[in-house]
């Protein structure tokens, strides 16, 4: 067996409670007898070395699918000059690094920043230990460190091919004391970053074995079910729960105010009873709100006078108050939830003033703080085990079904209780990618480039709202992103954001303010290039000026027409269009390629998607991402819409929160362009110019252009080509 | 009421209109199926019943009974991977893995019926959502875990 399949995840806190030992063992510890004697030699806070030279080094964000927990050790095993066969991943838990004064850094997984915001730490605890293993063996053959040499998990003296294990040197190394100019090896010369691993998890995956926080058992453990106001924000008044309370499994009803549980030994007969329990919510203002009223309020902010100023450039209002002509369009996008197929879960379990949680969190930190306020404990006595995610995409950062589950383990002192939210409590109670109206207004110049200018944003903001963060010059960065920093050459630009809050909850929704915002940047820009008669791939490239950022732009745009052929012509009744952006340090380019029948029946004959992160650490995982975001981005673009109805989301489930399936994947052509001297993420930026390609590839089709998503408000439905 | 899972036989006493997915992960802690949905829309709680794939989060446990009733922790046989799992780990499908149990069973079942699947029957087979987005991967890894099983 490969070693790579045989590497665990080990979670050491788990393991200590769990109830079942065949639990225990399908999480790790399939080292041989001998190694587990011995105790392994900790030569800095990610690696440890142990006498049979397996290798462990240490994962500190959280897994949801994004590949990190693979991709970030193997940043340190290069450095560290290791055979990756010998290395094991092993979990970082929060109260661990806690306790180490926080030695593993920011742990969240948001952002797609993990491998951008650590590499330069975390090659430098490779390398620097491997200078340290370097200096114990010089110190021992009593040789200078020049004459000596890592290769393989060993150190060579050139001279004499003497030679030592990392294993025998690991004690010695582990007494020194840290370099301090630590040199990094130039990417060009990487033997493991930079080259396609599997995923170090992927055998418990396959096997059923690997634990998701839904998966958590502990003896005696209790499962709670959930309901909160279906109005958001409104407290239960009263319940009734005469109807459940002698029934099978149920152990306690619970009205927590924000909420009501049912918690049973079983999460079956939690729910079912809930389904019976009668809640009186107190009424609310928000009643009256729908998506009518909601448009109503965005379209308030296009008009208003004094909205916050994204970015300035020249003046566009006076210019467009002199053109002859302006262009001028509404784009909408709407509100949207994540939808990760695992539901928000937590275990809690408080015991006197110590208090342990499993939860899917993409913030295990964060969990750690809100678990110890809600049970009003010290940090010092909060255990957090991060389990692998059933997806996050934004949604398991905030940690509101943490507070949940410790506030009803703090009623149920003792007991360990696992609560998990059912689908249709995700779906309604959701921090939804917020809804944003924007409007744009342009002049051309003779030559057909722009003159002027001025995007009006129009939504709520995250930063306020979820958050409560004031807002710098009263701008949300996310509800202006790629539009303020748009990288083109346009004299009179202005951007500004006119805040609109509604009581819907927002949340960061993967790729965030960057899923929404380039279909109104990129596809005016086309509008703007049909407009002058000019190629749109053409009038891209015109317009991007010659800096580095632009440079980058250019690089990519260039390289996925070129792999999409976009100079040479397509068969008969196929249309195609591009789009570019860039974000979360990387930049992404696309084109669609798609055919639509008299019945409105959009076949996507080829998507070509590419990125350019700066460099590759594991380029199939980059693949992947390109390839997820494009289904993500897709059942977006043609079904995702929350809509609002007495002041409540109507969607439920799956039936009405449509997502795209097997049967609905069109072809994709991926495109890694790393060009190096600079560190983007993968995760989310390859969603952000899927929904203007496609909406640009429609209007060369079919001639209408699509300035609202979902595409089903269209009339538009998505089939197979 | 008798269930035979993954070869075994447990004796559970339970509501008849359990669902078979609460009977197994909260009853006999079997936790490869997946919520997802409760209403059999995702897919994630497949498990195979008598070789066919069935979502148990809307499958009373009482049908099940006396049947035999595998979930993804009984695929592999002896440690050694079905040939599905060899391939999805060969062609590296699973991102987040929580609805890949299901998706695997999903293939297990379709190949037994039709051996060397088409494009067309991977489609109609293959329901369940994955939302990380893994169907181009799946499609690739059907596609040579037939291949495989036709060469040995």
């Amino acid at each position: 067996m490969k070693s790579i399949q045989n590497t665990p995840i080990n979670r050491r806190g788990f393991l200590q409670v769990s109830a079942s030992a065949t639990a225990a063992l399908s999480l790790g510890f399939s080292l041989p007898a001998h190694t587990q004697a011995k105790q392994p030699q900790e030569v800095n806070a990610w690696i440890d070395i142990h006498s049979d030279e397996s290798i462990v080094i240490r994962y500190a964000r959280t897994e949801m699918g994004q590949g990190s927990r693979t991709s970030a050790p193997m940043l340190i095993a290069e450095e560290l000059e290791v055979d990756w066969k010998k290395v094991r991943v092993e979990d970082v838990q929060a109260h661990e690094s806690l306790k180490r004064k926080r030695a593993y850094g920011d742990m969240a997984s948001v952002g797609s920043r993990t491998i951008r915001n650590s590499q330069d730490y975390l090659r430098k605890a490779g390398a620097s230990a491997r200078m340290m293993l370097v200096q114990a063996a010089a110190q021992r053959w009593g040789v200078a460190e020049s004459e000596c040499q890592a290769v393989l998990g060993k150190v060579v003296h050139t001279a004499s091919k003497k030679s030592l294990t990392y294993g025998q040197l690991a004690a010695d190394a582990a007494k020194l004391t840290p370099p301090k100019d630590v040199a990094l090896k130039d990417p060009s010369t990487w033997t493991i970053a930079g080259k396609s691993i599997p995923r170090v998890d992927i055998h418990d995956i396959v096997t059923g074995k690997i634990r998701f926080g839904v998966d958590t058992q502990l003896p005696g453990m209790l499962h709670a079910a959930i309901a909160q106001s279906p109005v958001f924000g409104s407290k239960a008044v009263s319940i009734d729960s005469s109807k459940v309370d002698n029934r099978r499994g149920i152990v306690k009803v619970l009205n927590m105010g924000e909420f009501v549980v049912v918690v049973a030994d079983n999460w079956w007969r939690a729910k079912e009873a809930l389904r019976d329990v009668s809640i009186e919510w107190e009424s609310s203002k928000y009643a009256q709100v729908n998506s009518a009223s909601l448009m109503k309020l965005y379209r308030e902010g296009l008009n208003q006078t004094d909205a916050a100023v994204a970015r300035q450039d020249g003046n566009a209002l006076a210019t467009l108050a002199q053109a002859n002509k302006v262009m001028e369009s509404e784009y909408y996008t709407p509100y949207l939830a994540h939808a990760t197929l695992e539901p928000m879960v937590c275990t809690a379990w408080l015991q006197d003033d110590q208090l342990q949680i499993w939860v899917s969190t993409q913030n295990p930190e964060s969990s750690l703080t809100a678990a110890a306020s809600t049970a009003d404990v010290p940090q010092e006595n909060v255990k957090v085990f991060a389990m692998q995610m059933g997806g996050g995409l934004g949604r398991k950062s905030p940690q509101d079904f943490t507070r949940q589950a410790v506030a009803i383990a703090k009623a149920l002192p003792g007991k360990p209780i696992k609560l998990m939210w059912s689908r249709e409590e995700d779906t309604q109670h959701d921090l939804y990618r917020p809804a944003s109206l924007v409007k744009v207004r342009a002049s051309l110049k003779p030559d057909g480039k722009p003159e002027a200018l001025h995007i009006r944003v129009s939504a709520p903001s995250i930063f306020s709202q979820l958050l409560r963060m004031p807002l710098q010059n009263g701008v949300d960065p996310q509800a202006v992103a790629s539009l303020n920093d748009h990288p083109y050459d346009i004299a009179n630009c202005l951007v500004d954001f006119a805040q609109r809050s509604a009581h819907v909850p927002v949340g960061f929704w993967r790729t965030v303010g960057h899923s929404q915002n380039p279909f109104v940047r990129e596809c005016f820009l086309d509008e703007l290039a049909h407009a002058a008669g000019i190629d749109p791939l053409a009038y891209r490239l015109s317009l991007l000026p010659n800096n580095e950022k632009a440079n980058r732009d250019r690089g990519i745009l260039q390289a996925v027409a070129k792999a999409a052929d976009w100079d040479k012509p397509l068969p008969a009744g196929v249309f195609r269009g591009i789009a570019e952006t860039d974000g979360y340090g990387s930049y992404t380019a696309c084109v669609c390629e798609v055919s639509v029948n008299a019945k409105s029946e959009v076949r996507i004959q080829r998507i070509v998607i590419g990125i350019d992160p700066g460099y590759a650490v594991n380029p199939d995982n980059i693949k992947a991402q390109l390839q997820g975001s494009v289904v993500h981005g897709l059942s977006a673009i043609f079904w995702g819409e929350m809509t609002v109805k007495d002041g409540r989301i109507e969607q439920s489930n799956f039936h009405d929160y449509r997502l795209m399936r097997m049967n609905e994947m069109p072809k994709v052509q991926t495109v890694i362009a790393a060009s190096g001297g600079f560190w983007g993420g993968v995760g989310e930026p390859a969603q952000a110019p899927l929904a203007p390609a496609l909406g640009n590839a429609l209007f060369a089709a079919t001639g209408k252009r699509i300035r609202s998503l979902p595409l089903k408000n269209h009339g538009l439905s998505l089939v197979k080509a | 009421m008798k269930l035979n899972i993954n070869g075994q036989t447990h004796q559970l006493d339970v509501e008849p209109e359990m669902p078979l997915l609460w009977a197994l992960r909260d009853e006999l802690d079997i936790k490869g199926p997946k919520y997802g949905c409760g209403i059999a829309q995702c897919g994630a709680c497949t498990v195979l019943l008598n070789g066919e794939p069935v979502r148990s989060c809307a499958y009373p446990v009482s049908s099940a009974a006396g049947q035999q009733v595998v979930s993804i922790e009984g695929l592999a046989q002896k440690g050694k991977l079905h040939a599905v799992q060899q391939a999805w780990i060969d062609q590296q499908v699973p991102q987040c893995g929580y609805c890949q149990g299901g998706q695997i069973l999903a293939a297990v079942a379709l190949l037994k019926k039709k051996p060397k699947p088409t494009d067309e029957d991977i489609d109609a087979a293959m329901t369940n959502i994955c939302r990380c987005g893994t169907y181009a991967r799946m499609r690739t890894a059907i596609h040579a875990a037939a291949r495989q099983a036709a060469q040995s």
